[in-house]
């Protein structure tokens, strides 16, 4: 025990030494977080346009007038002719392109079929499937309203009917995409730092030849572990309170749910990351490898997480890798705990799997250590 | 700068990648990896989300109006409820997104005229599925009563009405919205800049930390050299893992370059220019590889996934946050991939992306010029 203690000492001293480590570590997330906090966003408004009226009639005023007052389109310039949106669309200014032909009122008025053309840019496909529903929205109530106008004007004494759907949202009335992503960085953030800093942790005594020095200690291998992952938990323990403060207090994310649970699960999601660093550096032999297989496990799990990425649209396969990704559960108990106020009830699936991750992680990494010792 | 000089120092860094035979697989390979695990995996497509009915009215007016609702792939209905009170556990439970309540009379108000309203219940925490699911559903019920009141006037005879506008939209550049396509410039942004930075960064304040770099130093190599020479093999295996990503990207999705392959090549090259000099500003801030590794992961990993435009749109961030994205060169490197992979464009259209990724790439490496000496020295 005294041993361990004296081991992390040195660790920790070791930690304090690097004169840029405690500076990055406390200021990086809070600036991030800052940062990408008001960043990620996948609200789709003001998607910029560039219209081409051929037919320049009330009409046509009055149609590009519900699209433009929806809120999710922003006229972004007119053209004369239609070759030249080929030019917006290529460069990105534009992302949608309208162009109503002539005859568009003759034809509403004549009551045989207007039609107006939409050039999609896809290759943001994510604004893209939004983007043409709303406008596809945008027709069909322009048509509700000439068809009613119609009615009206004939006289035909039939009353037309409307259904009007009555729209009630649950756990984030406001629809704000950030409520929904914010926890995602949050998880994400804290991921990225123990994961960094612990793969190097082993992988750093080998590249400056200390390894041997620290295998001829009485130190067991556990206690090498313990004492290698120890100041990382302190300084994880202080990046959660910090990133849980900013994401309380300055984003106002309301936190429905009991703090202490939040706070005792991001533990062990900490413990699980953690882990997967250390595992990471037991597996490599330089700092390079370490900071290559970071990424190669990093990437995936970001990608994997359900952070934006729905996880119930993957193809099954890759379902099932979701599973081993802490990322997913800690996302699934950060929403539960901010925006439903769920209890541990619900998250009852959610922390054991954490813990199971965090516990086969670490012993694994654990076992990899003592062979390669051997 | 002298060629002869350099040649050395290119070969030993080669060298000591080429001992690393696991980083070097990784190098080469792991961008294209990425792109055919993701391309396959990843899509914000929202469909057969999970519904539930409550029908009080059970007339022919609201079976249709759910079989409306249902014969898309949009929505699958798993519950039929007898019940508003049985809804809230099973969006507690997540096992349903929305839910549709047709209120009784629903038919008889339908044909007085009297517009019945349905309430619609959504869980709102994903909010891109709950306003792709709200405006699908918005869509079928104006189809409904839209199509309605046509009959209604086709009946009264006085005058023939057809469906008044027709929406004739096509997607250019990704017809079928595949995210493959979506993916292909975003990951190769992503994944090259990330390698560049730390693999620049590493290598140097490797030496910095072994205390080799005094002995390089003492060499009559002048420390631009030393700097160029490390980075070369870098800079030639980053451009070999975009051209193996590349053509995973054609073989495995089909998804050629429209555009100008020279350009391409120039535009890769200036971005891995703008990530190098990053990678050295970062070895002046580090003195061990732990820090250079944290910092180098923290300014790429995140921020390029982020701030590049790659998912979240930059035109929805607030303006203080769009200013940063400038400083961002993967927002402007993706500009340019879109252009040329996606869409074809000629130069006209990214011209001024380059023009940015220059300036950028020449601040960023006079920056880190510039520090390099002050750290050298001291």
């Amino acid at each position: 025990m005294k041993r361990l203690l004296a081991f992390i000492r040195k660790e920790l001293i070791q930690v304090r030494r690097d004169r840029r480590m405690l500076p990055i570590v406390i200021i990086a997330p809070i600036f991030q977080l800052l940062i990408l906090g008001y960043a990620v966003s996948l609200d789709v408004r003001d998607i910029p346009v560039v219209v081409v009226d051929h037919d320049n009639s009330a009409s046509s005023l009055e149609f590009l007038q519900a699209v433009f007052n929806s809120g999710y389109f922003l006229e972004a310039a007119r053209e004369e002719r239609a070759e030249k949106v080929d030019a917006y669309l290529d460069s990105g200014r534009a992302a949608v392109a309208l162009i109503i032909p002539p005859g568009f009122e003759r034809d509403l008025l004549t009551g045989s079929e207007a039609s107006f053309q939409g050039l999609v840019d896809g290759t943001e496909s994510q604004t893209a499937t939004i983007g043409l529903n709303y406008l596809e929205m945008i027709a069909r109530n322009f048509n509700q309203r000439i068809v009613l106008q119609a009615l009206e004007r004939m006289g035909t004494g039939a009353r037309p009917a409307v259904i009007q759907p009555e729209v009630r949202v649950f756990f984030n009335p406001a629809l704000l995409s950030r409520n929904f992503l914010l926890p995602g960085v949050f998880g994400l953030l804290l991921m990225v730092m123990t994961v960094i800093l612990t793969a190097m942790a082993v992988v750093k005594e080998y590249d400056r030849g200390t390894m041997e020095q620290l295998i001829v200690t009485p130190l067991r291998p556990l206690d090498i572990i313990l004492g290698k992952l120890l100041p990382f938990f302190i300084i994880g323990t202080v990046d959660i309170f910090l990133i849980l403060a900013v994401t309380r207090f300055w984003f106002k994310l309301p936190l429905q749910g009991s703090f202490l649970l939040l706070l005792g699960l991001s533990f062990i999601y900490m413990l699980s990351t953690l882990g997967i660093g250390l595992f990471i550096s037991t597996i490599t032999r330089t700092p390079q490898q370490a900071m290559l297989t970071s990424f190669f496990f990093m990437i995936p799990m970001m990608l994997l997480s359900g952070f934006v990425f729905p996880i119930e649209n993957m193809p099954s396969l890759f379902q099932w890798l979701t599973l081993v990704i802490p990322l997913r559960y800690y996302l699934l108990v950060l929403r539960g705990i901010f925006l439903k106020g769920v209890g541990l009830a619900a998250l009852y699936d959610e922390g054991l799997s954490l813990l199971l991750l965090a516990v086969v992680i670490n012993s694994l990494s654990l076992s990899r250590f003592r062979r390669r010792l051997d | 700068m002298n060629p002869a000089r350099l040649k050395p120092v290119i070969r030993k860094e080669f060298i000591q990648i080429r001992r690393d035979p696991i980083s070097l697989t990784l190098l080469l390979f792991l961008p294209a990896f990425i792109l055919i695990m993701f391309g396959y995996a990843l899509n914000f497509d929202v469909k057969h989300l999970s519904l539930a009915v409550v029908d009080f009215d059970r007339s022919q007016a609201s079976r249709e109006l759910v079989s409306k609702i249902i014969s898309g792939e949009y929505f699958d209905l798993n519950y039929r409820l007898e019940s508003i009170s049985e809804i809230d556990p099973l969006f507690d439970s997540e096992r349903i997104k929305l839910a549709v309540v047709i209120p009784r009379n629903f038919a008889r108000d339908l044909a007085r005229g009297q517009s019945p309203q349905v309430q619609v219940l959504v869980d709102g925490t994903n909010s891109t599925t709950a306003l792709t699911g709200l405006s699908y559903l918005s869509n079928i019920l104006l189809q409904y009563s839209t199509r309605m009141n046509l009959e209604l006037l086709d009946r009264s005879r006085l005058g023939k009405v057809v469906w008044p506008v027709e929406s004739r939209v096509r997607v250019w550049y990704n017809p079928e919205l595949k995210s493959s396509r979506f993916l292909v410039p975003g990951l190769m942004a992503f994944v090259l800049m990330i390698i560049i930075v730390l693999a620049t960064a590493l290598s140097i304040v490797r030496e910095k930390e072994r205390g080799t770099m005094n002995q390089l130093l003492l060499s009559p190599l002048e420390p631009a050299e030393m700097i160029v020479g490390k980075i070369i093999p870098y800079l030639l295996l980053s451009l070999a893992g975009a051209h193996l990503l590349l053509l995973a990207g054609w073989g495995l999705f089909g998804i050629a370059v429209r555009g100008s392959y020279p350009l391409l090549v120039l535009v890769m090259v200036l971005f891995l220019f703008c990530g190098l000099s990053q990678g050295i500003l970062v070895s002046t801030v580090a003195e061990s590889q732990q820090v250079a590794f944290l910092l180098a992961g923290l300014t790429t990993l995140l921020p390029t996934f982020i701030l590049s435009g790659f998912v979240f749109p930059i035109r929805n961030m607030p303006l203080p946050v769009q200013a940063i994205t400038y400083i961002i060169p993967a927002r402007y490197f993706l500009v340019c991939l879109r252009a040329i992979i996606l869409k074809g464009a000629g130069i006209k259209a990214y011209y001024r992306e380059i023009i940015f990724l220059v300036i950028y790439g020449l601040a960023m490496t006079g920056l880190s010029l510039a520090r390099l000496k002050k750290s050298l020295v001291r």
